[in-house]
């Protein structure tokens, strides 16, 4: 499986949720996939999916999901050291691992030779650390939402690319309706 | 021990409803710093790198809790990137008080390197900055505060050596 076959089977557990994704061809494909008012889309930096789902986890109550890429990981490695000295229970980075640099022309990243994700996150202190197949990452996913504790799900899946459109919502709008999807419900 | 200006800047941001503050330290910043941590009303997480603080702020921000980020500003660098494409793209407002390194009174002679480009490339991207060189600057924070929420941009703050020395 590749990263957009893994993006649609997250689609029912990702529903509704406040999702951060990472730059370029993973945010591409999830518009086309699922746009939704609670997708935050990052367009122009790579590697902060993390630390602005974790900002977002820690300001308001609600579940925050991640999307990340290996290479963006690897770009901002101590992220995973400032999530697990400031954990939020309702947030989960997931690394979406298909060893390369997909935006750019499937680059082999680092992630597919000698080093593990997985296993720098679990240096770095974070306690919950699952690492799954590409057909299992919607399980993992929905897991780990139900466990009520922050995790980070290393899911390894093919590299490869399909064509997808450019994102032309309006950055103030893609914050905007992120913001509102955030703070609906909030006096209840 | 946060001196006088730090326990000014820290009810500054309180009053302003800041409740989340990411820093990177320098040594002026140290009592700024400890008063963050010792706030009850603001949540300080330490950024491992200022872009990243960046994140963790922009988050914040979506999230509903107005955010700021104290930095050095030896690491305006790293940030540019952040800057352009996440705060000022998404229209984010982000105080950033940033230790003025560089300046008269430095005792190294690195640091006056990044001071030399700091203003330009503040100037380059159009980040309404101001220079507190005396401490009784501090009293225009209030206002710059409130003029960051209502533009919705980052806004420099640029503390120097001559500042902090008031912060007794």
């Amino acid at each position: 499986m590749i990263r957009s076959e893994v993006l649609e089977t997250l689609v029912p557990v990702i529903d509704g949720q406040l999702v951060v994704c990472n730059i370029g061809l993973p945010s591409q494909e999830l518009y086309g996939i699922h746009d939704q008012p609670s997708n935050f889309y990052m367009l122009g930096t790579m590697g902060l999916a993390a630390s602005i789902g974790l900002g977002v986890a820690l300001a308001q109550a609600k579940p925050v999901i991640a999307i990340e890429g290996d290479g963006a990981v690897l770009s901002s490695l101590g992220t995973l050291a400032t999530m697990a000295n400031n954990p939020a229970e309702n947030f989960v980075l997931l690394i979406i691992d298909n060893g390369s640099y997909g935006s750019t022309g499937d680059q082999p990243t680092y992630a597919a030779g000698k080093t593990s994700l997985a296993a720098v996150a679990r240096a770095c202190g974070c306690e919950r650390v699952v690492e799954c197949t590409a057909k299992d990452t919607a399980g993992v996913l929905r897991e780990a939402l139900a466990s009520g504790r922050m995790t980070v799900i290393v899911a390894t899946c093919d590299p490869g690319n399909i064509p997808v459109a450019v994102i032309e919502t309006s950055p103030v709008i893609i914050r905007e309706r992120f913001m509102a999807a955030a703070a609906a419900g909030k006096a209840d | 021990m946060p001196g006088r200006l730090s326990r000014k800047i820290v009810e500054d941001l309180v009053a302003n409803r800041i409740g989340f503050v990411t820093t990177v330290p320098c040594k002026h910043l140290a009592g700024l710093i400890d008063g963050l941590e010792a706030s009850d009303e603001i949540r300080h997480v330490p950024s491992t790198k200022e872009d990243e603080g960046m994140g963790l702020c922009a988050g914040a921000y979506m999230g509903g809790t107005r955010a700021a980020i104290v930095m050095q500003n030896t690491a305006l660098g790293v940030t540019v990137n952040a800057l352009a494409t996440l705060i000022q793209f998404y229209q984010i407002p982000l105080p950033m008080l940033i230790s003025y390194r560089g300046e008269v009174g430095e005792p190294v002679a690195c640091q006056v390197e990044m001071a030399l480009h700091t203003k330009p490339l503040l100037q380059q991207l159009g980040i309404p900055s101001y220079h507190f060189h005396a401490p009784a600057q501090v009293e225009a924070l209030d206002g710059i505060l409130k003029h960051t929420q209502m533009c919705k941009k980052p806004t420099a703050i640029l503390m120097d050596a001559g500042f902090w020395g008031g912060d007794t």
